[in-house]
């Protein structure tokens, strides 16, 4: 893929060969991909490719049956240690939002600040009203999750994995649990992110999205990247008969 | 008017029972939930030896009666070191209500949504830290009644430390009986007395969900 604005920086995460195989499925069927720092990549594709097992192999919570992960050039491990370090530079943002019910939208953002990254209370409360702000929630700081509306949560959820200084953000389907109305405020939230240079991969099926906000769409289906490159190529002008079909069908569906 | 006569003179002996009974239900609770954190780690250990010790000990407690339970560490530990009756049932009925509280235990972590796991996971916290922090805490809601009423069953439970020799209530209960030739008064006071705890039990469990459900 010849992509100039890319040759100059360096690679943040690199994929090589990732097979992921769950008993006798192979969901990830070798898979090569290079995410550049600063780069927004975006991955695409009809349920079942394997867009989020393969979000999920990258900070471990799926573990690859071959292949390699690096994250600025330092290899992934399963070992609890090695986990634990990388996962504290690597945020990550769920469908279902996973905030911890019994905490209040504050405690949320704060807890993983003072137990992983050793700040004092008042630094991370200071850095979590910032962030709560940012995500234009800084009234809502005392309340519990269960007192938010799905959109609110997902802010919440974005500015707990901001405050860990996160060199990479992977967002899993962040808006296909939120009512339609709420869409627009989450991403919006990511759109920002973007714009301040956050290394972003994000499993989505907004494909306003994707155009927008994309530096490298990736379109997966059957366990393999059957297109990729930018947005306007990816998506307007596909080469691939597969992708041509799914691209079809979604446009169907809007 | 017999019968109320009969409460009210029972009194006196039956409350040193009642004393018994209840320090044997209190120390059941304390080292039945030491026990079954210990047992539900070890069942849920990565090690392969370790959780299935675990089975096996569930397995086998929950598999035999209590009262042979009691009466197989009573000999058996007698005929080794010298203890008392009340050590003995002490033991007996955590061994027995350990099995239990493991279960109630791992009912309640198995209650909690596997994404908040992996949400700490992610957020970079160990596995102890998530435990303590995010699953410990949520599990408390569905742990907390059960272990209330896991108190109640152990409580009446205690009555059996009677066939080992133990003065408790019900103990006291037969004395009076068989001293008096009134087995059906004192063992419905005996009863009584029971259900009154077991009463204020279930109260307080009541208030402990209520507590919970607040906190939404």
């Amino acid at each position: 893929m010849i992509n100039t604005a890319s040759l100059t920086t360096t690679p943040r995460v690199t994929i090589t060969g990732a097979v992921k195989k769950f008993g006798d499925t192979t969901v990830l069927d070798g898979i090569d991909l290079q995410v550049r720092s600063g780069e927004v990549a975006v991955l695409i594709g009809p349920s079942g490719a394997g867009k989020s097992t393969l979000l999920r192999c990258i900070n471990g919570l799926e573990r690859l049956t071959a292949g390699t992960v690096d994250i600025d050039g330092v290899r992934l491990e399963y070992r609890e240690s090695a986990l634990n370090h990388m996962r504290e530079h690597v945020g990550m943002v769920f469908q279902s939002f996973n905030l911890f019910p019994h905490l209040t939208a504050l405690e949320n953002i704060t807890m993983a600040q003072t137990r992983v990254s050793k700040r004092s209370k008042a630094d991370a409360r200071d850095r979590g009203m910032a962030l709560l702000a940012r995500v234009g929630l800084a009234g809502k700081a005392d309340s519990y999750p269960s007192a938010l509306s799905g959109g609110q949560q997902q802010r919440v959820a974005i500015a707990r994995a901001l405050a860990m200084t996160p060199k990479l953000m992977l967002f899993d389907e962040p808006t296909s649990a939120l009512d339609p109305e709420l869409v627009g405020e989450v991403l919006q939230v990511m759109r920002e992110l973007a714009d301040e240079g956050m290394t972003m991969v994000v499993v989505t099926h907004e494909m306003r999205f994707a155009r927008q906000v994309a530096d490298h769409v990736v379109l997966l289906a059957d366990g393999g990247i059957v297109e990729e490159g930018p947005p306007e190529k990816v998506l307007d002008a596909p080469e691939s008969e597969r992708a041509r079909s799914f691209l079809s069908q979604i446009r169907a569906d809007d | 008017m017999e019968f109320l006569n009969a409460l009210i003179t029972s009194w006196p002996t039956l409350v040193k029972g009642l004393t018994v009974t209840l320090s044997l239900t209190a120390l059941t609770l304390v080292f039945s939930v030491i026990l079954g954190g210990i047992i539900v780690a070890l069942k849920m250990s990565k090690i392969r030896a370790l959780s299935a010790f675990a089975t096996a000990y569930l397995a086998i407690v929950r598999g035999v009666p209590l009262i042979a339970l009691l009466f197989v560490i009573y000999f058996g530990i007698v005929s080794i070191v010298k203890v008392d009756a009340f050590a003995a049932a002490a033991i007996g009925l955590s061994v027995h209500s350990s099995a239990y509280v493991a279960e109630i235990f791992r009912s309640g972590i198995n209650s909690v949504h596997n994404g908040q796991i992996e949400a700490s996971r992610s957020l970079g916290m160990s596995r102890v830290a998530t435990m303590s922090k995010v699953v410990a805490p949520q599990a408390l809601r569905v742990v907390v009644p059960a272990l209330v009423n896991q108190a109640i069953i152990s409580l009446k439970d205690s009555a059996v430390a009677s066939f080992i020799t133990v003065d408790e209530l019900f103990m006291s209960a037969q004395r009076l009986s068989a001293a008096t030739f009134q087995p059906l008064t004192y063992y419905a006071i005996v009863s009584l007395y029971y259900l009154a705890i077991v009463g204020a039990m279930t109260y307080f469990s009541g208030r402990v969900e209520r507590y919970f459900e607040k906190r939404g």
